[in-house]
This record gives C-alpha cells, structure tokens and sequence, in this order.
C-alpha cells in the first residue's frame, strides 16, 4: 500500500492522528490537492468550502494538543450527501429546485459527526431528490465512475461511491432508498451499509420516501464502515421512527464463528451478468471453505419486489416533494400572476424530468378509484415481502445475492429508458421494503469495473453482516482500492 | 312525491364538524410554541415551515387534551391511534399537505347533553343527548392575505393542535346548533380542554345541512357551510341554508351537493365549489409517525381530571340543595364559580339558597361591573373578571349568609357588608363591628324605647286591637321602634318585648 494520505483507511488515519505522526491539518490540505487535481474530471462533490474545511480541522488539532480528543474520528474528513443538512452548507439535493438554499439546521447525523471530532468536508452529488440509480438525474453536474470514466457511478449516492474511489475523501455518508447506497458502492469498488430501518435518525435527511430512506456509511472497507456507523447510529427524539435507547442492540459483537449463508433459489438467473455469476460463485466458494453453510432459500414473492417499491416509494414521494412549492424556499417561478399559479409554474421549473414522472405516478397511485388498486396492494405485498424474509432470516444468519445484476454501464446508455433503469435495484429493494440491514461489498471485476456482492441479515444485525464482510475482505485484495487517476 | 308546502312540513337536518384548537404550550408536532397576537412568521421553526429534513414528533399534551375531551363526553378511548396525510396544494399549508387522522381518530363515539331555552329565563328547557362520530387530532394552518397586489402568508396558526369534533346528524334546529355549541364550549373549557375563544379564532365550525319532508327517513342532500367562527354564526347559517333549500324543493328543484361559504356582514351563504371540482386528497398513512399506542394507564389517569358534568352539577344543586333553576344554571355555566360556590356551602351547609342568591345577584354583579371598569372603552379583549380575581374569599362568603340567618344582621345590611368584602377581603364581622351594624340585643336599653313607644298615643288602636285578638296588629308598633334604634334591633328581640309589656 502506498503512503500517500488519500490513499489510507480512516482507521489508519485515526492511528496517525492519535500518534502524532498527523495532523488533521495536513490531511485536508492533501485531500484539497487531490481534490483540485481529480474531481474536475469526476464531478463528485458539488460543493467544498476550502476555508472552511481548513479552519474545521485546525480546532481538531487544536483540541487534540489540549487532550480533548473526541474518539477515534476527531480530525477525519467525512463528505456528505447533498440532501443530508449541515448547517450553513448547501442543501441541494442536486435539484434546480434547492440550488440556492442553505441548510439553517443540522442533521443528527451532523451533529453526531461534530461531537465525534470529525471534519465535515464537501456536498456530494446525487441524483435529483436521490431518484436514480446512475447519478445521471444531478441537475447540477455529471459524476463519472473513477474507474472508467466514460460510465456512470451508480446512483443516487453517486457522488459518496466516487469520492471513495478516486481517493478524495476517506468516509462519506448516503442515503438509500431501494439501494441508493449499495448500488454505487458496488459500482465503484466501495464498501457501502444500509442501516437497519430506524438505526440511523432521518432528521435532517431530505425526504423521498419517508418509510424507506436510511442514511448510510461508505468507505473503501468494512472496518472504516463500522467505524462510521458507530457514530451515526444512536437515539433522535426527532425521529419517531428512530429506535430508541430501549430498542437497540450493542454494536459490534462477535462474529459468529460459522455462519448460515441463505442464497434465494434462481437469484443467478436471467439478466444477471457472467463476470457477476462467476465472481459471486467465488464468494460462495469461500464462505464454504470458511465453513460456512450454504443454503438455498425461497422467497417466492421477491419478483413483487421492484412494482412495489415504485409504488410505495412514488406514492410517498409525491407527498413529500408537495413542499416545494417557492412560498416559502427554493425556487420561484416569475412567471405568475396569482400564488397557485406561482407554485405550480415553480414546481414546473424547479423539477427535473425523473422527479416529475415519479411525482406523477406516485400522485396517480393514491387518487380516488385508484389507490386501492395500487397503493393499497402495494403495502399488502410489502408486508408479503416483509414476512417471507423474516421468515428467510429465521433459518439462515444472513441472505447473499450480487448487489447489482451488471457493472456500471455507460453514460447516457439508459437514459432514454427508466424502466430499465429500475432493474437496476432488483437485488437492493426487498431490504428497504423490509426495513433489514444490508451491506455491498466488493468481491470481483469485470475489466477494470468492480462488482460487489450483498449481504442481508434480520433487523440489527449490522454486526454479523459487517463480520461476514471483513470475514471476506480480509482474505480478499479489494478493500482499500482506487482508481488511478 | 307531493309538494310539502309550510317550512314546519320540513324536518332539518344539521351535523357539525367543530375545529377547536386545544389548550397547549407547543404546537402539534413541533416543539415551537403559539398564542395569539405575535407578529406574523415570529411563531414558526425548521419543523412549522416544513423545511427539508424535518420531521413531526407528536406532542403528548395535545393527545392528552383530546384523550380528556373524549373521556369528558364519555367516549371510546381506542388503544391506538394514527396520522394520514391529507395532500392538497395552498401557499398557507407549509408541507402542502396536513397532517389529520382519518381511519384512527383518537376520540371515538361519545355524546354530549345540550340544554333547549325554556319558555322563560326561569324555567329550564328541553334536555337532549346529541352523539358525536369521532374527533380527531391534526394541525391547523396557516393565513393568507392579500395586501397591495402581493399576497402574504404567516404561519404562526401552522402547527397549532387541532381537536375537530364531528357530530352524527342529530341536530334538529339553529336552536339546537346553538345550544350544543354552548355546551360543548363550557364542557371543553371547563376541563382545561381548550379556551374556546371565538374571537381569536380557535372554535371554527363547518356545516352540514340538509331537509327532508317531516316522517321521511332517508337524509336529504346537503351542503356543507365551511369556516364559521361564531356560535351565532352557525345559527344563522342554518336558518338561511335550511329556508334556502326548502324554497328550491318547493320551487321543484333538487340541492345540488356543494361546499359554501358564509358571509356574516350581508347575511348570506354563497357557493365555494360544487361536487365536481371537490378536491381528491390523496389521503394515505403518514410515515414518520408511528402507531401511538395509548396506554390504559394514561387513560385512568385522565380520567381523575374529568369534571363533574355541567348539567349533572345542575342538576345536583337543583334536586340536592334545593336551588332555583336560574341560580343552579348560572352557577354551573363556570366551572371555577361552581366550585367557589361549593366551597361556601361547605364552609355553611345549612343554607346553599342563601350563598347561591348572594353570588348570582351581588357577586357576579359587581365582578361585571369590574370587568366593564377596567376594559375602559369597552374593549372586549379584556377578559371578564373570574371569582379568583377578587379578594373575596368563599368561607367569608358563608360566614356572611351565617350572620344574617342568625339575625345579627339584617339582609339589607348583609349587602352592604358584602359590597365592603368584595372591595377589601376583610372578614364580615370584622366590617360590622367598624360600621357598628351590629342589632342591638341589649334588653334593657331596647326594653325602655319599646316601653316609650308602647306608652305613645298614637299606637293606642293598635294595642287595643291586639288585646282583642288580632296577632297582625303587634307589627304596627315594630316600625317606630327600628326607627327609634335606627334600624339596629333585634327583630325577634323585639317581638319577645312587646308580648311581655302588652301581656
């Protein structure tokens, strides 16, 4: 491995800095360099207040000289998804809409990552509003897969999934929805967890689907995945949905020494790509010869997965995106003679093509004659989908299926078709309809373009996933890769 | 279907949707506070504005509020309750949706007893039961205005708890509309519900009425009236809306089913939007709020706090203490002055009457007359002067009723001791012995004036009279003897004198 400071694990880094070989200092002014140097040509982060950042780590050093370390994170770059707030940083979420607003709160996670030391560093770019799969639906700029730079990143935590593979920024938080989080890790080589619904507070996130956003860490390993978690995952009166001090599991424990490994009957089928065939039946392989069990599992319903999600997550969506109306933030339309007819050319202007036509379907879903139809049988199948993989996870400690049925594609290859483009997510959804934890990481190549492999376990069981992931990575050379740029 | 053709061949139908807003420090799902008269936008957070990234935390003492009025109307507390998301677009709605419940309403059932005007102030009217369908628990909105061109919107009311309280259709009149107002009004306030104050908006009223020809069973058509914010309003929007629809069904027409609009100044109701342009509100669960559970436990708890019920106290005083219907009904119309009144009786049981005739007649009185004092030019935002605002205190009260019944004092002094309480709070014997009020008692000083007047020509016929046998006569003498005392004897004490003189 190479000494260069962009190139080390934020656990490395925090040995450094607690060594006194490091200061945060210098480290931010080696990931500004990297970042002048590299993100004009991959477009991840759409924002980075240099001064800022600096003056950010100047008082971490300065806290450490005074003995007021604040754990392990103090002094470590974290980059943030636009659509997650920072208090006078730009709140986005890559839309027309937002480009001008600056965040007046923080997130929870914010705060967590402040009183954990770390330096909140950058805006990451995303697909508008995190509806995308590609990173392409950014109204503000294109983000390239750092590996080959004529392909999308994934999407829509696109911007996180880049940073860590072109060496700008050693953590990075996204968010996902239906795999917002896992399919770009797995396109761009990173390591990138789904939270277990209600481990991770949503105040502060940006809506899109209330009931299966999470915020997620990223790294370029399993250890500085788990080190990012820890920091984010605690108590919010904010979030009524957030698990409460009564309602959590200790993170981490154990490894289990041996663990069942569920494989869903048919999930290598049609559409799955050979190179991902092949490198998941690696994995398998070595789980086996780790003596784990392999079994096969069925989840008849998992077909239902990916309507349902775009039901559900539409229907939510379109109520959640009714706020931005220019009333009272964001853009206004001038061309208007009357309030309604100044929120609705607003909303005309501010939004781009992918977040209308989801508005649209999800606002068709629950109108009058239809909702039943739609809507009311979506939440019927989820809760199918819900209790077939409890049901999966009873017998078996985790479920394993390739994150992303084929590598990255190539920019603008499925723009012209969206339902494609949904395809993307089949292995990712059913974990966010069912509120389970879930972890991308890297097992393989197809040239120089990665592909992961995906782990799904019961409700806060983020320890054996992330066991099972270092578990492999350990054996592995895929951890801690970046482009060469 | 004949043609009725007399408005009393019509039965009407009226059902109301009753929007109160409940008596709290913070907003619904939001730690921001509220209250009336802020500069507009100075009452709002992140979580009121719907900035990105908020999120609703529901205020448990909103819940508690709407769990009390459903235990005071004697409702179903079910163990759960949800929110919904009612979707529609409008600049003063800050999310473009509101938050409401409509499949788990927190209250449900429950029913509330109205009182009708009896055929005079003194006698009482008609009782009825009136049932409600539910209430439930969601958040107001903001205001639009339009001022110079330009249209400004505050969302100090956003987020402010909403208690919207719907009745079946069991109202049968705008007198009947009326009297469950008031009753639901003084239920809700004296419980510490909600204040209730119409003038600052926080009872509004939708509507609903409909009329059918006298014995029908099936409901006519009716049109809901949305956003009145007066009792009298809504009387007058039933009579209006109730004649309307008669004239068409007898003019051969049918009601159209719509939403309207009342306007006070001209008197009059107007279309806002007909069946065809109702909004589809898109309604589904809303995702940030979990299934509240409602704990039994709390419910108990509550239900310690549930006052007694307005016209079961009224009916107590009536049967229990032998009030008169205009005392009993003025006392129970407030809460605290029921409990003041109580708290006299408890201090003097042996006359209640006697208390409640005192504080229906001179206390209330004089409280108006502060309330009229210090509001000057008839400003009606002051609040009316409550019992707690004078110095007067309920065991004084009782010792002044004891004081009279035993003849120390007579009732015509009694209220000018009592006019001496309310200003000062001095105890009444201590204001008797400064104005030297006290009935003269002292049998030899009274025995020698009763003898002068005895011996007075003047009253010769009468104690002729009296020998002969009429009792009556006896009270001739009284009058110049309370002169000569100036009004300080002892009555019975001087009755007892003239037997014994006259023989």
């Amino acid at each position: 491995m190479s000494n260069a400071l962009h190139q080390l694990s934020a656990v490395e880094l925090s040995q450094r800095l607690q060594a006194g070989t490091l200061t945060s200092r210098a480290l931010v002014d080696a990931l500004i360099a990297r970042h002048e140097a590299v993100n004009p040509k991959v477009g991840a982060f759409t924002a980075l207040d240099i001064a800022d950042v600096r003056a950010q780590a100047d008082a971490s050093d300065e806290r450490r000289r005074q003995g007021k370390s604040r754990g392990p994170l103090e002094g470590i770059p974290v980059a943030i998804k636009d659509n997650i707030a920072v208090k006078g940083q730009p709140l986005t979420c890559s839309s027309k809409m937002l480009a001008k607003l600056v965040s007046p709160y923080d997130a929870h996670v914010t705060e967590q990552l402040r009183s954990a030391g770390a330096i909140l560093y950058g805006r990451l770019n995303m697909d508008e509003f995190a509806m995308g799969s590609s990173t392409e639906n950014s109204a503000l700029q294109k983000t390239f897969n750092p590996w080959d730079l004529s392909r999308i990143p994934g999407g829509s935590s696109g911007g996180s999934a880049a940073a860590l593979a072109a060496g700008l920024v050693p953590l990075a938080l996204g968010s996902d929805t239906g795999g917002s989080i896992r399919q770009p890790a797995s396109h761009c080589g990173v390591v990138g967890l789904k939270p277990t619904y209600g481990l991770v507070s949503r105040f502060g996130l940006v809506a899109f689907a209330s009931s299966l956003d999470q915020i997620g860490p990223m790294a370029r390993s399993v250890e500085d995945c788990e080190l990012l978690l820890q920091v984010l995952a605690t108590p919010d009166a904010r979030d009524m949905t957030c698990f409460d001090a009564s309602h959590r599991q200790p993170l981490p424990v154990a490894a289990p020494a041996a663990l069942r490994i569920g494989v869903p009957r048919g999930f290598l089928g049609k559409g799955v790509a050979p190179e991902v065939v092949q490198a998941l039946e690696s994995v398998l392989d070595f789980y086996r010869r780790q003596g784990c069990a392999i079994v096969e599992v069925d989840l008849p319903s998992a077909d239902l997965a990916v309507p349902t999600y775009y039901v559900v997550a539409t229907a939510e969506a379109s109520s959640n995106l009714g706020r931005y109306d220019g009333v009272r933030y964001g853009h206004r339309s001038t061309q208007a003679s009357n309030p309604i007819e100044m929120m609705t050319n607003s909303r005309s202007e501010g939004f781009g093509p992918e977040v209308k036509r989801r508005i649209l379907l999800g606002t068709f879903v629950l109108s009058a004659g239809y909702a039943d139809a739609y809507y009311v049988r979506a939440l019927r199948a989820r809760a199918k989908i819900r209790a077939e993989y409890l049901g999966a996870l009873a017998k078996v400690d985790v479920l394993l299926t390739p994150t992303v049925p084929t590598p990255a594609f190539k920019v603008g290859e499925k723009a012209s078709d969206p339902l494609q483009l949904y395809l993307e997510d089949i292995f990712t959804i059913p974990a966010n309809l069912a509120g389970l934890p879930a972890l991308s990481v890297p097992c393989g190549r197809s040239g120089q373009l990665p592909i992961g492999f995906h782990l799904v376990g019961a409700p806060q069981s983020e320890a054996k996933l992330l066991a099972a992931g270092k578990l492999f990575e350990a054996a592995h050379g895929f951890a801690h890769q970046q482009a060469a740029l | 279907m004949s043609q009725s053709t007399a408005s009393s061949d019509w039965e009407i139908v009226i059902g109301l949707e009753v929007h109160v807003q409940l008596h709290t420090r913070a907003k619904v799902f939001a730690s921001c506070g509220w209250g009336f008269g802020q500069e507009p936008n100075e009452q709002v957070d992140a979580v009121v504005l719907g900035l990105p990234g908020t999120l609703p935390v529901v205020n448990r003492e909103a819940v508690e509020r709407s769990i009390l009025f459903g235990l005071v109307v004697g409702a179903e507390i079910p163990e759960r309750c949800a929110w919904d998301r009612k979707n529609y677009f409008y600049p003063d709605n800050p999310k473009n949706y509101q938050l409401t419940q409509k499949d788990f309403p927190v209250v449900v059932g429950g029913k509330v007893e109205i009182e009708l005007p009896g055929a005079s102030r003194n006698v009482m009217g008609e009782h009825k039961w009136i049932r409600l369908h539910h209430a439930h628990l969601e958040e107001d909105v903001g205001k639009l205005s339009h001022a110079g061109g330009g249209s400004l919107v505050d969302y100090n009311r956003a987020g402010v708890p909403l208690l919207e309280i719907v009745t079946e259709p069991d109202l049968r009149s705008a007198a009947e509309a009326e009297a469950f107002l008031r009753s639901l009004v003084a239920m809700l306030t004296q419980a510490g519900v909600a204040d209730c104050d119409m003038e600052k908006g926080q009872l509004r009223c939708d509507c609903n009425v409909s009329v059918r020809p006298r014995g029908a069973t099936k409901l006519g058509t009716r049109t809901e009236t949305k956003n009145l914010n007066s009792i009298s309003g809504v009387r007058d929007t039933v009579i209006y809306e109730s004649a309307r629809q008669i004239r068409e069904l007898q003019a051969g027409r049918t009601i159209v089913q719509e939403t309207r609009g009342w306007n006070a100044e001209q008197g009059r109701g107007y279309v806002l939007r007909d069946k065809e342009d109702a909004h589809d509100y898109r309604y589904f669960p809303d995702p940030d709020i979990p299934t509240l559970l409602i704990s039994r436990d709390t419910v108990q708890r509550l239900q310690q706090q549930v006052p007694e019920n307005l016209y079961d106290r009224q009916r107590r005083y009536m049967e229990k203490l032998a009030l008169p219907y205009t005392a009993a009904s003025v006392l129970v119309a407030q809460r605290r002055l029921a409990e003041w009144f109580e708290e006299a009786v408890a201090a003097y049981p042996a006359n209640p009457q006697g208390i409640a005739n005192l504080i229906a007649n001179d206390l209330l009185r004089d409280l108006a007359a502060g309330s009229a004092e210090s509001s000057g030019e008839g400003v009606s935002t002051t609040p009316a002067k409550t019992v707690d605002d004078c110095p007067l205190k309920p065991a004084q009260l009782a010792a002044l009723v004891k004081l009279t019944d035993e003849g120390l004092i007579s009732k015509q002094q009694a209220k000018e001791v009592f006019a001496e309480m309310f200003k000062t709070g001095q105890d009444p014997m201590v204001i008797v012995d400064q104005k030297g009020l006290k009935q003269n008692s002292d049998t030899g000083e009274l025995e020698k004036i009763v003898r002068e007047v005895v011996a007075d020509p003047a009253v010769a016929k009468s104690i002729a009279e009296y020998r002969a046998g009429n009792e009556k006569a006896i009270n001739a003498l009284k009058g110049p003897i309370m002169k000569r005392t100036q009004g300080k004897a002892n009555p019975g004490l001087i009755d007892q004198l003239l037997r014994k003189i006259l023989g």
